[in-house]
């Protein structure tokens, strides 16, 4: 089924009782040229970029629960390319580029809003750090654009100028960065996967990776043993369990992140704005919610949720940086497990195993890069090479320091990125 | 969250500051290798479930803390001073 | 209208309050629902999404509808729950969320539109012209979106934080709360007991029901004036809003919202409470019916109904008819005719005999429909076996059973459980450890049911407590056992509500599900069901039950949403609260602070510290002016500069000496007495932490000083390398920051002016570059060194810090009198790019001693920390990008620092880019711009013409790569 406005006319008219499935429930078959462990945000768009740039047609995408339930159904929904060292540059890049087409090509309305992002700085040493930035991202050809001051008061006029703690020198503007309806982005690759012939298998746990004589032969799960040529790992929050299961250890300790969202509230906030100080961020979703979060947790968790310290910490620097909010009723607060890894940059390589592939360690970045690291893990698992995109993104980085994509500059531990 | 510390007694979690798993105790040789060191800086075995993990009691005594505790339910089992763990293994 | 005669609030106060620009009169101290009420309002809110009437639903926070704006300027507080706040004297309010009045809302059209406005339709449209979603498509959406408005200014009001202590919380003061707490605190446990109302005893306060003899009310106040006695902390107003590891709670407590005029008081305080054990009683929240038309004003929960009629003695109509499935229907209707009200008809969709009644009762019925008009139901729909009947009714009343309130036990991931035999979830046991949930929260409806349940929690928390458990009487109070069957929804023609406030339908769900959004939360998600302000309260098990219908399944299977903190929304004012303005964090301040700013110095944030940018004179206009002349004072005379920021350790012990050749790249166990060396420290991994220099004091004592930003982060590493990698060694050391002030002098006449504060004269020879030691400072025992970050002939003195405010006095006084004075944080800059020392512009985090030129200090001999991972292939060789100097080519231009570097006649492209400019300056000693920077390889390309390029500023510059230092290459001056 198309989507439109005429097909909306038409079911409104007839009682909507002609909608279907926007993906099916099959049976998972015996055999699968290629299986995608993961039925998140990534799982689902390497499994559609798979079908549409590759050709495949026999996929199977094993989702433990419910697709789109990990962290692309929990993050502050912020879309970016705004990246300074090589191998994220061109990455974010291809990502934002990809996310631009993605309604037309999907044909679901993911909600992507370019309002423009703002990094606030607050000291001459933080804007010589943000010019650089802003011009690795020229060079690399997206967008930047330097505010001072009077710049930033003419985007953000409600910011705390005058009492703040570390007063605003200027600001980084990223005029394509902007937010995107979430779960949308999950359910239109499902949506879009599934209509290329991709089996979406929920409530499948993977158990077991079979491997013989260092050759991937295909998984075991709650729902039977599956074989498959190759297979693709994309679990970001349980990337260390299942790569366990393939022998490996991974340069991943996993985090838990926390945001927040307040009570639906007329347009107050046009912008996503980022306050590097407070490591503070926030948005104002279509529906009126504002959007905000903060630094991780920083003790290893899988739990899913936080403690309060940094709930208030998170509200703290709203508080000094744009005190306008201070009525804004947080009405949810959550968790999410982030996959953080020594230089804060992700991984998709091939492993020691033939045939077996990992995409993990998005750290807490993973949600803009949902396109390209579809894009880019879909073309190493069809080529066995990696997308021109992501051949810097490797699993062997840290023991080699070759290519070390440190952005934070706070080195080898896992939880300072 | 509220941890154990053997000197201070039950402190907040907003005293403390977390470094990442105990394995950080067992620093290798200089001539261990490259591999050695790779697993000792990078590579996590990241259980979900018991794990032990390093704190400082920074806004308090600023003693090194090994931690044994649950990621998942975040119980609190235990915490021993750092250099006694170290000693005790 | 008011019912003479019921009714608890204080009759004697009147107070005037206005709603929509209206005055009306209501009973100081009512909620503001129960008093537009009594002055028959019922039109309160409209809905999000349709923009339908609405009137009030409930009588506690979990109100979906009655939203409204409460108070104007900058105290204006949107989404304000009619249900909770308190009228006073004066208080204004406002609907929201209606244009142009709430009696007419334009918005209302989309309520016709709703056939193409069904579930995720959002999602099926808007996406043609691709550039109309942001200039058309979203602004459209956004201004019909949200609730209330914020008022776009600052915060004026106080908010306070707060910690509280205690062995037991008891979380809800209805019969099990109170019963809990009082069996504890006779017990002898320290107890916090906390509710949301103005007054203690939950359902208490809303039935007629009586305990131990006494109205519920009265019993409720006894307890409480013994509570109090015993020392129990009662805090009413207070809403614990999240649970969280090892026994810590959120509480908001509203302080001043109920109050015209606060005084000094805040207007919330946010509680931290560690509580060694917890008793959850929290009580049930009463849960609508979906049938069609069942968000009409008029419309509203039956318990509801009770607590205005029996608690605030108001109604919302004359002829109130009463639809459920238990027999709260018939308590209901006891009660309205008590009040003097007309029963129109109670609807009870269990079969059965018609009991007698002295009212028209339908057994084994159904509502399927309301009717009326903008102002609410003017009659109802019966369905029963017999046909349909209408009624007239202005109200209708209506109970679907009551769900525990599970909440915050599910804030630690725990599941609730589903019970069958009250068809509603239940707490999961030892979801939140060391919290029991007991009473009504844990499925037990009656009331002497619920004071057992408080007495048990008690005894099993004071035996974990260690406490004594006494023998304890439990009240008599009403035991009817609750029967209810299952009743969901009501099928037929007609949108029927779910989610009240998001305008979520049963058609929404089964079309959801009809799309394979068969998931809970997949549901949830596509439709927005449980995501409005009462996160689903009053709509998330029907939904589920829908749900669970429509896809075959049973409610258990289909699982539910988890509930996640906070129970009810808190205002970020609150949860941030004292963080407005300056205390977001600490400002340090030195000890010369109070002086620089006599002299007119800006004072800049230095990580938490502030420090002085420069010391403007008369007849400067420019930064650039005061700049030079300071760098000009420095390398003509001598300048004075606060340096105390700098981190300062003291180190001492046997093995101090070993410890600093472990965690420094280089050697210091072979360091003098009396003498410093720069350091350079590394990072685990090989890349370059920070720098500075350690002075030998003694021969196991040395001081180390550290850049200002990386102080606290040095101080932890260096407790963990001694007490997790080398606990054997023995030393021991402090931070000693705070303790010293510390001041450069520096300049070609820095020794006569420092050899006229000392009490004894040094010269090249007793006090050599580099040499350190204890000196008479003007009468004080303070530490000189010999050591220069200008490349000037430099000291840094150091006296206590009680004494750095008259040194700092002393130092720059004499300095004028040499010519020179004060110079601050632009000219230090200056200084140091001159002479190519680096600050953390450089050694940024990801920049090694090879590429910093100082590759050979890791010193050959001996292990240290980052010394095996700085060795790594990826970390040395041409392909690195090393520190330079950059010099334009023509003087006049300038360098800017983020630019980037390209070879010459290179294309500018990420593939083609060599380095990037760290730090740049106008040298007033050279007459031209400098830089540092990194290039790749290009320690081997000095001499060489590349291009700094700045997009962002449309800057180009050609520049010559050189040396970083640029001053004093011999290190003449600062021997001499």
């Amino acid at each position: 089924m198309r989507f439109s406005a005429l097909r909306i006319l038409q079911e409104g008219l007839t009682g909507n009782k002609g909608w279907t499935p926007h993906w099916r429930d099959p049976e998972p078959k015996s055999e699968y040229d290629i299986v995608i462990i993961g039925g998140g945000g990534h799982g689902l768009s390497t499994a559609y970029y798979l079908a549409k740039e590759h050709g495949y047609r026999n996929i199977a995408v094993l989702e433990k629960g419910y697709i789109g339930g990990g962290n692309v159904g929990r993050n502050t929904t912020i879309v970016r390319a705004n990246y300074f060292l090589p191998g994220n540059s061109e990455f974010y890049s291809n990502s934002l580029k990809l996310w631009e087409g993605l309604e037309a090509d999907l044909n679901y309305n993911v909600m992507h809003s370019q309002r423009g992002l703002i990094n606030l700085f607050h000291s001459d040493g933080q804007r010589d750090a943000f010019v650089r930035r802003g011009n690795a991202m020229i060079t690399q050809g997206d967008d930047a654009v330097l505010l001072d001051r009077k710049g930033v008061e003419k985007h953000l006029p409600y910011l705390d100028f005058d009492n703040t703690r570390f007063p605003i020198y200027g600001g980084l503007l990223h005029p394509r960065g902007g937010t995107a309806r979430h779960d949308a982005v999950a359910w239109g690759y499902a949506r879009g996967a599934d209509q290329r012939g991709v089996d979406l298998l929920q409530n499948c746990e993977v158990t077991g990776i079979d491997i013989e004589g260092g050759v991937v032969k295909g998984v075991q799960t709650t729902r039977g043993a599956i074989r498959a040529k190759k297979v693709g790992i994309v679990v970001a929050g349980r990337s260390g369990q299942v790569a366990a299961m393939a022998g490996m250890r991974l340069p991943i300790e996993s985090h838990v992140l926390q945001a927040f969202v307040t009570e639906g509230l007329k347009p107050c906030i046009d912008h996503v704005v980022s306050f590097g100080m407070g490591h503070f961020y926030i948005s104002q979703s279509d529906k009126g919610g504002l959007v905000f979060g903060g630094d991780l947790d920083f003790y290893a968790s899988y739990a899913a949720r936080g403690n309060l310290p940094m709930k208030e910490h998170v509200m703290e620097a709203a508080m000094t940086l744009m005190p306008m909010i201070g009525k804004a009723k947080v009405l949810r607060s959550w968790g999410g497990i982030m996959d953080m890894t020594p230089d804060g940059s992700p991984i998709i390589d091939r492993t020691g195993v033939e045939g077996l592939y990992i995409d993990c360690g998005w750290c807490y970045g993973g949600f803009k890069a949902v396109p390209g690291s579809g894009f880019a893990f879909a073309h190493l698992l069809a080529t066995d090479r990696p997308h021109d995109s992501a051949t810097r993104f490797r699993l062997d980085r840290f023991r080699t320091g070759r290519g070390l994509m440190d952005e934070e500059g706070t080195g080898a531990q896992h939880n300072l990125h | 969250m509220r941890l154990p510390c053997p000197v201070c007694g039950e402190r907040d979690l907003r005293e403390f500051t977390y470094q990442g798993d105990a394995v950080r105790l067992e620093r290798p040789l200089p001539t261990a290798g490259g591999d050695a060191w790779d697993s000792y800086l990078h590579l996590r075995d990241n259980p979900a479930g018991l794990t032990r993990d390093l704190w400082q009691h920074g806004a308090g005594c600023g003693a090194w803390l090994v931690v044994t505790r649950d990621t998942v339910s975040h119980a609190v089992h235990s915490a021993v001073l750092a250099r006694e763990a170290r000693h005790a293994d | 209208m008011r019912i003479e005669g019921k009714g608890q609030a204080e009759r004697s106060r009147k107070v005037r309050f206005q709603f929509d620009g209206r005055w009306m009169e209501g009973v100081e101290g009512e909620t503001l629902a129960a008093a537009l009420m009594a002055n028959d309002v019922r039109l309160v809110a409209r809905s999000f999404k349709y923009h339908r009437p609405r009137g009030i639903l409930t009588a506690g926070s979990e109100e979906p509808n009655a939203l409204v704006t409460v108070g104007s300027g900058a105290a204006r507080d949107p989404n304000v729950r009619a249900t909770v706040q308190e009228i006073y004297d004066g208080l204004v309010v406002e609907s929201q969320n209606r244009w142009p009045s709430l009696n007419w809302d334009v918005m209302s059209l989309n309520s016709l539109a709703a056939p193409f406005l069904g579930a995720g339709f959002y999602y099926k449209t808007f996406m043609w012209p691709r550039a109309f979603w942001e200039k058309l498509y979203e602004p459209v959406i956004r201004r019909a979106a949200g609730l209330g408005a914020l008022s776009g200014q600052s915060c004026t009001e106080r908010y306070e934080k707060a910690y509280a202590f205690c062995d037991l919380l008891v979380i809800g003061a209805g019969p099990t709360g109170l019963m809990a707490a009082l069996v504890a605190a006779r017990a002898g446990a320290d107890v916090i007991l906390c509710d949301e109302d103005s007054t203690p005893g939950g359902r208490l306060l809303a039935e007629r029901g009586e305990v131990d003899g006494l109205p519920g009310p009265e019993w409720a106040a006894s307890v409480v004036a013994k509570l109090r006695d015993l020392g129990v902390r009662v805090m009413t107003r207070t809403t614990v809003t999240g649970a969280y590891d090892q026994g810590t709670f959120g509480a908001l407590e509203r302080v001043a919202q109920h109050r015209a005029a606060s005084g000094d008081l805040p207007r919330e305080c946010f509680w931290r409470i560690a509580a060694r054990r917890a008793v959850l009683a929290a009580g049930a929240l009463e849960r609508p019916v979906a049938f069609a038309g069942n968000d009409r004003p008029g419309v509203m929960m039956a318990g509801a109904l009770r607590a205005y009629v029996n608690r605030w003695g108001v109604a919302p109509g004359k002829d109130i008819a009463i639809f459920g499935n238990s027999d709260d229907v018939y308590r209901t209707a006891e009660d309205l005719i008590a009040a003097g009200l007309k029963v129109a008809a109670v609807v009870d969709s269990r079969s059965g005999p018609p009991p007698e009644h002295p009212y028209p009762v339908y057994r084994g019925a159904v509502v399927t429909g309301t009717q009326g008009g903008r102002n609410g139901v003017s009659g109802i729909r019966i369905k029963t076996a017999g046909g349909e009947v209408r009624v007239k009714a202005d109200t209708l009343a209506m109970s679907g059973g009551w769900n525990p309130s599970v909440h915050l036990s599910c804030h630690m991931n725990g599941r609730p459980v589903w019970r069958d035999d009250i068809a509603a979830f239940v707490p999961r046991e030892g979801a939140v450890p060391g919290m029991t949930a007991v009473g009504a929260c844990n499925g037990v409806f009656t009331t002497r049911g619920c004071l057992e349940a408080g007495v048990s929690a008690a005894q099993v928390a004071l035996r974990d407590l260690g406490l004594d458990v006494g023998a304890t009487t439990v009240p008599s109070a009403e035991d009817v056992p609750y029967q209810i069957e299952p009743l969901w929804n009501v099928p037929g023609k007609g949108r029927a509500w779910l989610d009240f406030q998001n305008d979520v339908t049963v058609k929404d769900v089964v079309q959801a599900a009809a799309e394979n959004f068969r998931s809970v939360e997949h549901m949830k998600r596509y439709t927005t069901q449980g995501m409005a302000t009462d996160q689903g309260k009053n709509s998330n098990v029907a939904a589920l039950a829908v749900l669970a219908d429509t896809t075959g399944r049973g409610i258990p299977e289909t699982g539910t949403t988890t509930f996640r903190p906070p129970y009810s929304p808190v205002a970020i004012a609150a949860m941030g609260a004292g963080a407005q303005g300056h205390g977001f964090a600490p400002q340090r301040l030195t000890t010369s602070h109070v002086a620089s700013v006599a002299r007119g110095a800006p004072m800049i944030e230095a990580g938490l510290w502030y420090r002085s940018s420069y010391f403007p004179r008369e007849g400067e206009r420019t930064w650039r002016q005061f700049c030079d002349r300071e760098v000009g004072m420095v390398r003509g005379a001598v300048g004075i500069c606060d340096v105390s920021t700098l981190g300062k350790i003291d180190i001492q012990g046997p093995d101090a000496a070993a410890f600093l050749d472990l965690v420094y790249a280089n050697t210091f166990s072979t360091l003098k007495e009396g003498r410093v060396r720069y350091g350079l420290m590394l990072r685990e991994d090989g890349h370059v932490m920070d720098d500075g220099t350690t002075a030998r004091l003694g021969p196991q004592h040395y001081v180390m000083t550290t850049t200002t930003a990386a102080a606290g982060a040095v101080m932890q590493h260096l407790e963990f390398v001694h007490q997790c990698l080398v606990p054997q060694m023995n030393l021991r050391m402090i931070s000693v920051t705070e303790q010293w002030a510390q001041f450069a002098v520096a300049g070609p006449r820095a020794r006569e002016l420092v050899n006229g504060v000392l009490a004894a004269p040094i010269d090249d020879a007793t006090w050599p570059f580099m040499a350190c030691g204890e000196v008479d400072v003007a009468g004080v025992r303070g530490r000189l060194f010999r050591i220069s970050f200008s490349g000037e002939h430099a000291y840094e003195i150091a006296v206590p810090a009680r004494f750095g405010a008259a040194l700092f006095d002393l130092l720059v006084t004499r300095a004028e009198a040499f010519g020179g004075g004060a110079y601050g944080m632009e000219a230090l800059n200056v200084l140091r790019i001159e002479k190519g020392h680096i600050t953390h512009a450089e050694i940024h985090g990801r920049t090694t001693a090879f590429d910093i030129g100082m590759g050979r200090m890791i010193a050959p001999g001996k292990d240290c920390i980052g010394k095996a991972m700085a060795a790594r292939p990826g970390l040395v060789g041409p392909r690195r990008q090393q520190m330079v100097g950059l010099q334009p080519l023509d003087a006049d231009k300038s360098l800017t620092a983020g630019a980037q570097l390209f070879a010459q006649g290179a294309v500018v492209a990420r593939e083609t880019n060599e380095g990037y400019v760290t730090s740049v300056c106008h040298s007033p000693f050279l007459g031209h711009g400098l830089g540092l920077g990194f290039l790749r390889d290009g320690r081997a390309r000095h001499g060489e013409v590349v291009r700094m390029v700045d997009q962002l500023r449309g800057l180009e510059v050609a520049c010559r790569v050189t040396d970083p230092v640029r001053v004093d290459p011999d290190g003449g001056r600062l021997r001499g």
